[in-house]
């Protein structure tokens, strides 16, 4: 059966690897071309953008694995979320250290101006440090300490992440802003399936919670 | 194809891109036909992309306007545009404009002027020796470059049509096919692309109406076959592949301060002092640089020369 086959691939032990190490492809694109010394007329831009477009990619990947697992009949992909919300968390790291870096080259006073001053980046900071915490959660440890469902609950904080990464993007560009709109797009479906599901889940709820009390009414009868 | 150019040719004897692009297309077709396939094709551009001499020597002269900062190479200047005709991305226009044609091509100049006519191409190239003037360039983004570029001032193109004294200001206007240019469409901005200055500014001996770069003519993706540069103001005041040039008495609709008139002002001088609403723009990166670690000047380091212009005037609120 495919799914079984599906099943098993999903939960083999070298997806997981290669997975790996296909995340980290994206920071090897950027690299490597530095490495050969290719000409890049903009290196910090070329770095900045990298980094960003594939900060919000792996937002939204990670923001698509529970419809996913839904859709496609797929639990087993939920072996793969913790890692690909923590490679969003990585590649935001490196975006903000490129700005950190060599932008800003590390005056930290100018950088408090531009979140301060600079809506863009304020949302973008704010972004990325609402996935601090998560990160640090991330672990089977702080799961049990908080408790799934404290935990849950803190870890929609991506829920707000990734729309404000969405805004960072839209605030970014001089003028074509076509490409933060696929991403608000993708960023709003994923949300929006949530809200729907979670409508579902009420409706079936209630609908079972009233089930019950009138089945005893039923079997007196 | 490195053409020398004799004294016989004329501007209008360059190998139209049309051609240029139809033999690409057939040479495309059976490398397809071969190759087959996405990669073939990557393989292929790279094969074909027009490389140092796709354009025609140009005989220049020194010009003592020039700086002796250290020039950026080439390819950075012809792969890293913004000309948003052909394209957002930085990389795109050298890709999209290759079959950019720019032959034959006029002029016109018209407005408050006492002779209002057209120009051809042939006719901009002989109005007046061409001269070599190697500008630093600073976009409003926070990058600068370093531009040897080939042209003679504005000013001399301006005083053969007489302008008269109602004249104030000049409006600058691009080229704009959507044919030729269809993601011209997902610009964001209103297109044909506008630019303008006042009369003063516009008849400062350092406001070049450029024809060439690195000892040849445009290229298509750096604005080709004319346009303008002003080097003590933001890159986009410098508008490209121009048109149509009319003296008017008022000042003129630009096309970055309709798209967003808070961020890009009608002035646009370069200054550290007045900031982007989303960035600084005290310091720049000097490219291929990585750190953004050169201090930008104000008006781009030409305040000697073009600081008189705006005596009295209150350049935070003249953006």
């Amino acid at each position: 059966m495919p799914t079984s086959l599906a099943s098993k691939f999903l939960t083999s032990k070298w997806t997981k690897a290669v997975l790996f190490l296909v995340c980290l492809g994206p920071l090897a694109a950027i690299i490597v071309p530095f490495v050969l010394h290719a000409t890049i007329p903009d290196p910090l831009q070329f770095i900045q953008h990298g980094t960003g477009d594939w900060t919000l990619r792996f937002l939204v990947i990670t923001l698509a694995i529970t419809p996913l697992r839904q859709l496609l009949h797929l639990p087993e992909l939920i072996r793969f979320r913790r890692m690909l919300g923590l490679y969003a968390f990585f590649y935001g790291f490196m975006h903000f250290t490129t700005y950190l870096v060599f932008d800003k080259i590390f005056d930290v006073h100018e950088i408090w101006k531009d979140i301060y001053k600079r809506p863009f980046i304020t949302v973008g900071f704010l972004a990325l440090t609402l996935l601090v915490p998560l990160a640090i959660t991330s672990t089977a440890g702080w799961i049990r300490r908080l408790g799934g469902r404290r935990w849950r609950i803190l870890h929609r904080a991506i829920y707000i992440s990734a729309v404000c990464g969405v805004i960072h993007y839209y605030w970014l560009v001089k003028s074509a802003v076509i490409r933060p709109l696929f991403y608000a797009a993708l960023v709003g479906l994923l949300l929006a399936w949530r809200v729907g599901d979670w409508l579902l889940r009420r409706r079936r709820a209630a609908l079972a919670g009233a089930l019950p009390q009138r089945t005893p009414v039923n079997a007196s009868q | 194809m490195l053409l020398r150019k004799s004294k016989d040719l004329t501007y209008a004897d360059v190998t139209p891109k049309a051609v240029v692009s139809n033999r690409r297309k057939f040479l495309r077709g059976a490398g397809l036909a071969f190759i087959g396939a996405f990669a073939g094709k990557r393989l292929f551009d790279v094969a074909v992309s027009p490389s140092v001499g796709a354009g025609t020597k140009l005989d220049t002269i020194k010009s003592p306007f020039s700086t002796d900062e250290k020039i950026n190479s080439f390819n950075d200047v012809t792969h890293y545009n913004n000309f948003y005709e052909f394209g957002v991305e930085k990389d795109e226009p050298a890709k999209n404009a290759r079959r950019f044609v720019t032959s034959p091509w006029t002029v016109s100049v018209g407005g408050e002027v006492k002779k209002s006519r057209k120009f051809s191409m042939d006719e901009i190239v002989k109005l007046a020796p061409l001269e070599e003037r190697i500008y630093r360039h600073r976009c409003v983004e926070g990058w600068s470059i370093v531009v040897p570029w080939i042209g003679f001032s504005f000013s001399t193109l301006a005083n053969l049509v007489e302008p008269t004294p109602k004249a104030r200001f000049v409006a600058f206007e691009s080229y704009y096919d959507m044919g030729q240019m269809p993601l011209g469409r997902y610009a964001g901005i209103q297109l044909p692309y506008i630019e303008g200055l006042r009369l003063d500014e516009a008849m400062h001996p350092l406001t070049l109406l450029c024809v060439g770069m690195y000892g040849e003519t445009l290229p298509n993706q750096d604005g080709a076959p004319v346009r303008l540069v002003v080097p003590w103001k933001y890159g986009f005041k410098s508008i490209k592949s121009l048109v149509k040039i009319r003296f008017v008495k008022d000042k003129p609709d630009t096309t970055w301060n309709l798209s967003a008139p808070q961020e890009y002002g009608f002035y646009s001088n370069v200054n550290p002092d007045v900031d982007h609403p989303r960035w600084s723009q005290a310091r720049e990166r000097r490219l291929p640089e990585l750190f953004k670690s050169h201090k930008t000047l104000i008006f781009n380091g030409y305040g000697d020369q073009v600081a008189s212009l705006y005596n009295g005037m209150d350049l935070r609120k003249n953006y």
